[in-house]
């Protein structure tokens, strides 16, 4: 029965896209989606447990014994994501209700989106490198029409960047997998480690790692391929663009993390040394493209970026401190950043615009929404004792740990610039009057949307000040996680049942 | 487009078709066939009609929406492969009921899931494909 532990934090999304999409034109579809969340949420929490419980779990679909059949196998670091997956998810469908019109319900919005949490689930739970492709691929075609739904020019535009660039990826990733699977010959994550380390021409394996650096790059906007991200991150509905904040990026990371944990190990002096390159100019880039920015999402957008690259380079430093951090990052990254993105929808409600020259005087008009956005944005800087002091605390302490003092200069620096950011959207938006001389009170939006759309803000900022309170039980979870990633031999016996 | 050939011509075709794909599609699993070839001859079927009578007149013959029935084919597919929950195995784990024998040599005939969920890539491949080409037609 363990199998269906993991099987069910994918399928309960996927039933939830088809009834969703059957009642589309109907109240009825919106509950569906709701409904659909919160079942997701306790599978991922059913995951959970069974994951604190057996440790690994691995599970053979359809009955085909590895690694000839597809396996979902769920580690630490794959059961924590599903179950952030789920929390977004269920965050954003309440968010949803408040911010999609009925128009673009009817057009099947809750269906993709149901479609893309099954997507990004998969992603995380899957054993089997083909199979990841797949999921990405479920990911890639929701994420684009959710990008285009509800029309418009820019929409189109960000759409086509979007998905071009996104496609290029996916064949780089999709070649990449054809040449792994001509030199080991199984597309199981496990077997191929074993597969992997026997190859005869390891230059050749250091050049296919190097093809899913590139892939998995692009997807997780690491520098210099993460030019797409900023621009169509700012068009979509809030809610859409923080589901797309939250998670998108993250699967890249997350599967950067295993390839490169699990797979791409052989040569770890040549692959993690570029990546710690790669990200200490993701993460500076990122934070000087945001301070050039003057409109709400686009500075969301931007840090994004900056974030990433601590969390690559959690991976890139290889050592159990530096990954916990990585893994802890991760976590912590897909609440607040989702949570900033709801935060901007909320305020272009009440003031009319995302453009902070255009907005102000939040403060004074609505203080609970200012209370809210401080724990987020602050917990991104990294104050504490909000959660992402902790998340940059690891990552520095792990670089001060092997003398690499530059990547912990760079990586405070990086924090001093992000309060740079968070402190110009305050002062903008909340601080200084309203340009137009009007008040932006919470009253220009009927008061269901606001309930809806101040819910899931609260819950997430709750979230935030637990973790940065009470980091203890977070912390010794990523260090497990961490352990896990370092030393897969539970995970490959898990999935190879323990046979040589 | 107005030939009266091809009209006349599409009529046949479109039922010989037709009737081919279904024959594909419960050829499948143990010969050649199958539900994704199955849907793609299907679906070519209806393309030809819509070309001949124009696609407002071939939606009307298919009577659901295709985008619906795509999603009703995903829908199927899902709880055929869940059906094996009951007897406890993985999900998407075939369940087979032989009549008359107990294998594929001997049996008459057998019900089984990974039937259901051929029908079930059937309808998403039909849907999903018309939905696409309806859309260009309506268009231009």
């Amino acid at each position: 029965m363990t199998s269906w532990v993991l099987v069910m934090p994918i399928a309960v999304p996927f039933l939830a896209a088809v009834a969703a999409f059957l009642w589309r034109a109907n109240p009825a579809g919106r509950m569906i989606s709701l409904g659909g969340s919160v079942l997701t949420l306790m599978a991922s929490i059913a995951l959970m447990v069974a994951v604190l419980d057996e440790g690994v779990i691995a599970a053979q679909m359809s009955n085909w014994d590895a690694p000839f059949g597809i396996t979902l196998v769920a580690d630490y670091l794959s059961a924590v994501m599903v179950v952030i997956t789920a929390i977004t998810g269920l965050a954003t469908a309440i968010y949803a209700m408040g911010e999609i019109p009925e128009a673009t319900e009817r057009l099947g919005f809750h269906a993709l989106f149901q479609t893309l949490i099954a997507g990004v689930t998969g992603a995380f739970l899957t054993g089997d490198l083909f199979n990841l492709y797949v999921w990405f691929e479920v990911m890639l075609i929701a994420s684009f029409s959710l990008l285009v739904i509800g029309g418009g020019k820019e929409r189109l535009d960000a759409g086509i960047k979007y998905v071009a660039l996104n496609l290029v990826s996916t064949l780089i990733f999709l070649s990449g997998i054809g040449l792994l699977y001509g030199i080991t010959g199984t597309l199981n994550l496990a077997d191929m480690r074993e597969g992997v380390a026997n190859a005869e021409n390891q230059g050749l394996v250091t050049v296919i790692a190097m093809m899913f650096m590139v892939g998995f790059g692009v997807k997780a906007a690491v520098f210099p391929l993460f030019f797409w991200l900023p621009a169509s991150y700012h068009t979509p509905y809030f809610a859409i663009s923080a589901v797309f904040a939250g998670l998108l990026t993250k699967v890249g990371v997350y599967a950067l993390m295993r390839m490169f944990t699990l797979v791409f190990v052989g040569d770890v002096g040549f692959t993690h040394e570029i990546l710690i390159w790669v990200s200490l100019l993701t993460m500076f880039t990122g934070v000087i493209g945001a301070a050039a920015q003057t409109d709400f999402r686009k500075i969301l957008s931007f840090h994004i970026i900056s974030q990433i690259g601590y969390m690559t380079l959690g991976l890139a430093l290889f050592t159990p401190l530096a990954l916990m951090g990585g893994v802890f990052y991760l976590v912590h990254h897909i609440i607040v950043k989702a949570n900033l993105f709801f935060v901007a929808g909320l305020a272009k409600q009440y003031a009319g615009h995302t453009d902070l020259d255009r907005i102000g005087g939040l403060y004074k008009s609505a203080p609970l929404l200012a209370a809210l956005f401080i724990i987020p944005a602050f917990s991104l800087a990294g104050f504490p004792p909000l959660s992402g002091f902790w998340a940059k605390y690891l990552i520095v302490k792990a670089a001060l740990e092997i003398d690499a003092w530059f990547v912990a200069f760079v990586s405070l620096l990086v924090g001093l610039l992000t309060i740079y950011s968070m402190t110009k959207i305050w002062g903008l938006a909340f601080w200084k009057p309203h340009p137009d001389g009007i008040d932006p009170t919470p009253d220009r939006a009927p008061p269901q949307v606001t309930r809806a759309m101040l819910t899931p803000i609260a819950g997430l900022a709750a979230m935030t000040i637990i973790i940065g309170f009470f980091p203890e039980p977070f912390v010794q979870f990523a260090e497990t996680a961490a352990t896990q990633l370092l030393d897969p031999t539970a995970y490959v016996d898990a999935v190879l049942g323990g046979t040589p | 487009m107005n030939s009266v050939i091809f009209t006349a011509a599409a009529r046949l075709l479109v039922a010989l078709m037709f009737v081919f794909s279904l024959f594909m599609l419960l050829r499948g699993h143990h010969l050649p066939g199958g539900g994704f070839i199955g849907g793609l001859i299907g679906a070519v079927s209806f393309i030809v009609y819509s070309l001949a009578c124009g696609p407002a007149e071939a939606r009307k013959a298919l009577r659901i929406s295709p985008e619906v029935i795509a999603m009703l084919g995903l829908g199927i597919a899902l709880l055929a492969g869940m059906f094996s929950f009951i007897v406890g195995y993985p999900l998407f784990t075939g369940q087979w009921l032989w009549v008359g024998g107990d294998s594929y040599e001997t049996a008459a005939f057998s019900l089984n899931t990974v039937l259901v969920f051929d029908i079930g890539v059937y309808l998403v491949v039909l849907g999903g494909i018309l939905s696409l080409t309806y859309a260009f037609e309506e268009e231009t």
